[in-house]
């Protein structure tokens, strides 16, 4: 069925005006960047840019070591949950047994509990392990915070999967690993990679824990923007500036990927 | 603390052995990261920045370290007495003051002036009421009042602490039992509530300090009842699009004359768990000393120094030159109780708070409460009555009433 050309004029209409929408608060936000402190509190459109709060944010804070941290934890806590997701996803996807199902929803509930009511365990744990502000407590947070979302995405996109390709590698004599290396990954590349960009995302983004598991050494990006909302008046323009520079990396990361994120999460949608 | 982290690079090169690693965080984060540390003693930070409210409390739990044996040069006597005697505990110091503050009147010089009135030396609650409404001018964005209506124990409640006091109402008498449902806070929250709704700006109820003070800055308030310290941001032409109009008064009155009283502080103390405590100490008597404010003075000028803490800095004639409201600050820190004041007896302490471990639970509730009637979900009389039975189960459940 093709839509009447003013069909298609309202629904192009309507596109835009979400995507302005939801992309206002991040243009609001580079621009109020580059405003100086006295214009940042008035809404005014028309102003002279500056690079002042830029300089003053790079000037107090070493956001090297910040978006370093950033990268190596929210590398870190995929990978490592990919690497325990994978096998999960495939024997739950591929050998279900009476209680997958149980598991799969037990998994999510995890979720459900807010993070700020198992803090203290978590903070003892930590503290008796020595994982307080290092960056591989933070790696194993993260991974376990999205186990159970990387799992589930796995387990839909290898629900997809015929089970009589596998079958097939296995009259050929493929072991286990050999199956869901050379048969399993490949078929499903657009799920996982879409999976550990999400994955990714949500790591980058995660405020919580890093706020309250670091300190000096291993803190990331959001610890770097919270240090910026001062209790000493409002300095708009100085936490705009930090939060472009934080979510700089990930959003042009984001655009290089879109294509893999879009296929990914809409892989098996239409049949 | 933003000054403090910059110039701190001056004190790392006093003394090169010492190194200095910095996490800065928003009050609401802070308080939360603190406490979790401390109460679990992980002992992640060796210097901590927190108010009076808690410095007594974490000092009688054995969290901080005294301090006492201060060098003759630190001159602790030099430090305004109302702030040293609310970080006292048992006749000991256990932190020491970067900033303190009282509360004032702020308002427009050149809105009462078109309005035609004057605003008195000892206002009162009532004659401000009369201003506000004058002055308002909803057209033009120009709000009579401005109060805090952001719900939490340190937001609303401080201000809405201060008014229930001024009108003789007080958190508790002396049985423990709650005293929310009395006529003394049912004036001050009528008031409140009427005030902000007349003549207060649009979504009162999601604005802090910090909301309030961008407002005043950019000229949308008549009057703002605030801390002293938004003076030096209000008169900073850097900051503050009216710095050439504002005009400052006492905290207003009301029936009860032997309050308001407002004293906060943020200090620098040292946990029990710290290892580096030599260091930790150096720096923390380096950051409050009279070479600091010297220093700041220095670099930014008089008018940006640390506020509240000491009475060589009030007395210094740069400062109150650069500072018009110094000596205004000056009296309202040193008149106020740092134990609070309330027309009836009562079994706690604390000027716009209650010194007890609960109130932040208890304020904050309240404050929700409290923020419902602005948004018009509850009225008055149920919102007092709501917020007193909470009060009243979360003090029960800790074992206060006799």
């Amino acid at each position: 069925m093709r839509a009447s050309p003013l069909q298609r004029l309202f629904a192009a209409a309507l596109g835009w005006t979400v995507a302005l929408v939801l992309f206002f608060p991040i243009f609001w936000m580079v621009l109020t960047s580059f405003k100086s402190e006295g214009d940042a509190i008035a809404p005014r459109l028309l102003f002279s840019p500056t690079f002042e709060s830029y300089r003053d944010v790079f000037a107090r804070a070493d956001y090297v070591a910040f978006a370093l941290n950033s990268v190596v934890i929210s590398v870190g806590g995929t990978v490592l949950a990919l690497l325990f997701a994978i096998p999960a996803a495939y024997s739950m996807a591929f050998h279900p047994t009476d209680r997958t199902r149980g598991t799969l929803l037990w998994m999510l509930s995890t979720k459900m509990l807010p993070p700020v009511g198992v803090l203290v365990p978590i903070y003892l744990l930590f503290r008796s392990a020595g994982l307080l502000d290092t960056r591989t407590g933070l790696v194993a947070i993260y991974a376990l915070m999205n186990l159970p979302i990387v799992v589930w995405m796995l387990f839909t996109f290898y629900k997809e999967v015929p089970n009589e390709i596998l079958e097939a590698g296995r009259m050929d004599g493929a072991r286990t690993l050999t199956e869901v290396w050379f048969l399993l990954l490949p078929l499903t590349l657009p799920g996982v990679a879409s999976t550990g960009l999400l994955s990714l995302i949500l790591c980058w983004n995660e405020a919580f824990w890093s706020l309250n598991l670091t300190s000096a050494g291993a803190a990331p990006l959001t610890a770097f923007i919270a240090s910026f909302s001062s209790p000493e008046g409002l300095f708009f323009a100085k936490l705009s500036a930090a939060s472009t520079m934080a979510v700089a990396p990930i959003l042009v990361f984001g655009w290089f990927s879109q294509r893999q994120l879009v296929q990914g999460l809409t892989f098996g949608a239409v049949k | 603390m933003v000054v403090m982290q910059k110039l701190s690079s001056v004190f790392e090169k006093q003394h090169p052995d010492i190194h200095l690693r910095w996490v800065v965080l928003e009050e609401n984060v802070l308080r939360q990261r603190l406490t979790t540390d401390i109460a679990t003693k992980a002992g992640q930070f060796d210097v901590l920045t927190i108010g009076n409210y808690e410095v007594p409390i974490w000092a009688k739990q054995g969290w901080l370290d005294a301090m006492d044996n201060l060098p003759a040069s630190y001159a602790v006597d030099d430090l305004l007495k109302p702030v040293r005697d609310g970080l006292t505990y048992n006749g000991k110091l256990y932190g020491l003051p970067f900033y303190g503050e009282s509360a004032m009147t702020y308002y427009r010089t050149d809105l009462f002036q078109k309005a035609g009135i004057k605003m008195p030396d000892a206002p009162t609650y009532e004659q401000i009421r009369g201003f506000a409404d004058k002055i308002t001018d909803k057209e033009h964005q120009i709000y009579g009042m401005c109060l805090r209506g952001k719900p939490g124990w340190g937001e609303n409640m401080a201000y809405v602490t201060s008014l229930v006091n001024a009108e003789g109402g007080q958190w508790f008498d002396m049985q423990w039992k709650p005293a929310l449902e009395t006529p003394a806070w049912h004036k001050a929250i009528t008031y409140y509530d009427g005030i902000l709704k007349a003549d207060g700006p649009p979504g009162a109820s999601s604005n802090g300090f910090n909301e309030n003070l961008a407002l005043f800055a950019s000229g949308h308030c008549g009057m703002w009842i605030d801390a002293t310290v938004a003076g030096g941001m209000l008169f900073d032409k850097k900051q503050s699009t009216v710095a050439d109009k504002v005009g400052f008064a006492p905290m207003p009155t009301g029936s009860f004359k032997g309050a308001p009283t407002w004293l906060w502080s943020w200090n620098l103390a040292i946990p029990a768990t710290s290892k580096q405590k030599e260091a930790a100490r150096t720096f923390v008597t380096w950051a409050t000393s009279k070479d600091y404010i010297a220093l700041v003075a220095k670099e930014n000028g008089w008018v940006s120094v640390p506020p509240g803490t000491r009475v060589s800095t009030y007395e210094n004639p740069d400062y109150q030159k650069a500072a018009p409201f110094a000596g205004f600050v000056r009296k309202a820190i040193e008149v106020a109780n740092p134990n609070g004041q309330t027309a009836q007896p009562r079994p706690y302490t604390g000027a716009q708070f209650v010194a007890i471990p609960e109130f932040q639970g208890i304020g904050t509730q309240v404050g929700q409460t409290i923020a419902g009637t602005l948004t018009g979900q509850t009225t008055v009389d149920q919102a007092l009555k709501a917020a007193d039975s909470a009060t009243q189960r979360t003090v029960s459940q800790a074992g206060y009433p006799k």
